[in-house]
């Protein structure tokens, strides 16, 4: 069992600190690292690849030190997010050539396995860059795979691939889960990570800003007080009859509409409907005022 | 040295159209060796002529250039250098393998047209062909070492090389003495000096403290880059 500890770690580039004062343990099972862009997910996923040295604290794979050390490989595979792989070579010299480099001793078979992990068996003579980007990904997990290690650390695995090809992928994520490696995955989207991880690490502006089971965390983003935008035919009767409700935190009337916080978001979106029909109230538009990732995290992070 | 991470090199290099300027710049040089030849321009005096303004000091540096940057530099910029980072070899092994690729480029691109430039103009004779075979030969080694460690120095490798072959070897060589003293150039006319005997050839530099120099920059320029590829950061987009 391989565990990724990261101890006090942050890193900077100049002034600008890109990971600050994080702690974390990441074990089997599959582990989303969840953040909007820029939050510093890539650092973190690069110093615990090895390619990166943390300004000030650790962090350690399998209890050593993954700096400098390039014997990390041997139980660690990893999925960068930039696209650039060697798109001359066809996917099975790609995945040859990585068993070879790992110094495996039937590196044909170990790559014919890793293809067939990934399902890529069929497209293995076609050269890489006439893949499309979901194959190419695979292509890299397969490269990543051949040598089967404990930790797989993928970066952003699901950008960029359309939605069939995205739950290819989800799904051979949770399977090397499922086979007992450790798997680290970064996100900046809540929906991928609640379908694939199981344990969830929440980072926001370079700092860990949640962590543990995603049930959890999935029930405080639900249950925090929402914000909605709300046009409609007469917007101050509106208002009069949703304050009436305890689901309603307080109510805004302005000039382009209302603007309500919500303290139950499930009865009051139930509510709205409701009371527009029952007061015969045209509703013309009911838009979350702050449903972006950051805003979601800004209220985790003051919890 | 790692044989498949060199055959991936190789096969980089040739898969990409730079592949094409590696095959024009020696074509140039013997096309204009065979010009010269057809038109009867072809002494010891004219061969050494064509032979170390445009082998020596032109060929030579920019073969190297882009056979530094093609094995190495593209893939830095462009990413696909984690592949290879991400494997359990040392890096020490990975900069000898792209640089023994790179070498081999220059040799092949820069040290043997010149040679056969050479031999076009004059055949064998008074050593001009060898010399500057020779020289070129231990010129492309020195510059495929020092232009690798400028593309694992910096992301403006091409510019930083031609910026140094430009303005040093060129420029301040071609008007401050001294610094002929420190030119992988003039080393390697010292080299050509010293193998032909034809009195056509003359460098300035003592062969002896060419080739100590030659020595010195190629294992010092090679240990920099391992030294500093082991340092390598990938920094992450945040």
């Amino acid at each position: 069992m391989t565990t990724i500890e990261v101890d006090h770690a942050s890193r900077w580039y100049g002034n600008v600190v890109a990971v600050n004062d994080v702690t974390m343990d990441v074990g089997p099972g599959v582990t989303g690292l969840l953040g909007p862009n820029g939050a510093g997910k890539s650092t973190l996923l690069h110093m615990m690849s090895g390619f990166l040295a943390p300004s000030i604290g650790a962090v350690r794979v399998g209890g050593r030190p993954a700096w400098h050390d390039h014997e990390l490989y041997r139980g660690v595979g990893l999925v960068p997010e930039r696209d650039a792989v060697y798109g001359y070579l066809t996917g099975r010299q790609l995945a040859l050539a990585s068993a070879r480099l790992h110094g495996l001793p039937r590196p044909e078979d170990a790559a014919r396995r890793a293809l067939a992990t990934v399902d890529l068996i069929e497209a293995q003579d076609r050269r890489v860059d006439t893949y499309s980007k979901g194959m190419r990904q695979r292509a890299k997990v397969a490269a990543a795979l051949v040598h089967e290690p404990e930790v797989l650390l993928l970066d952003e695995p699901f950008n960029g691939m359309d939605p069939r090809q995205r739950l290819h992928m989800m799904d051979l994520v949770r399977r090397m889960g499922d086979e007992g490696r450790t798997v680290l995955f970064s996100s900046h989207i809540l929906e991928e990570v609640e379908r694939v991880a199981e344990h969830i690490q929440v980072i926001i502006a370079g700092r860990l800003a949640a962590s543990g089971d995603f049930r959890e965390i999935r029930r405080l983003m639900t249950d925090r007080p929402h914000v909605f935008t709300i046009r409609s035919s007469d917007d101050r009767r509106l208002a009069t009859a949703l304050i009436a409700d305890a689901s309603t935190a307080g109510v805004e009337v302005g000039t382009d509409g209302l603007r309500v916080r919500a303290a139950d978001f499930g009865q009051f979106t139930w509510l709205v409907p409701r009371v527009a029909r029952d007061l015969n109230i045209g509703l013309r538009e009911v838009r979350p005022a702050d449903e972006s990732l950051e805003s979601v995290f800004s209220y985790l992070v003051a919890q | 040295m790692n044989g498949v991470i060199a055959g991936i090199t190789l096969r980089g290099m040739f898969g990409r159209r730079r592949a094409l300027l590696l095959l024009l710049l020696p074509l140039t040089l013997i096309g204009l060796a065979l010009a010269l030849r057809l038109t009867g321009h072809a002494g010891e005096e004219e061969a050494t002529v064509l032979l170390q303004r445009f082998g020596i000091a032109t060929l030579m540096p920019l073969i190297a250039l882009i056979a530094a940057s093609g094995v190495l530099g593209t893939e830095i910029d462009d990413g696909s250098f984690v592949f290879l980072l991400s494997k359990p070899i040392s890096r020490p092994v990975i900069l000898n393998s792209k640089l023994a690729v790179a070498v081999g480029l220059n040799v092949v691109f820069a040290a043997v047209p010149v040679l056969v430039a050479g031999l076009i103009m004059v055949g064998p004779d008074g050593g001009v062909a060898l010399g500057f075979g020779a020289g070129a030969l231990a010129g492309s080694i020195a510059y495929g070492a020092i232009f690798v460690l400028i593309n694992v120095l910096t992301r403006h490798a091409v510019v930083a090389g031609l910026a140094y072959a430009l303005i040093w070897e060129s420029l301040v060589g071609g008007f401050v003495p001294g610094a002929r003293q420190l030119s992988v150039e003039q080393w390697a006319l010292s080299v050509a000096d010293w193998v032909a005997t034809s009195p056509a050839v003359h460098a300035e530099v003592a062969v002896m403290a060419a080739l100590g120099l030659l020595a010195v920059v190629t294992v010092g320029a090679t240990v920099l880059a391992g030294q500093r590829l082991r340092s390598l950061s990938i920094a992450g987009e945040a």
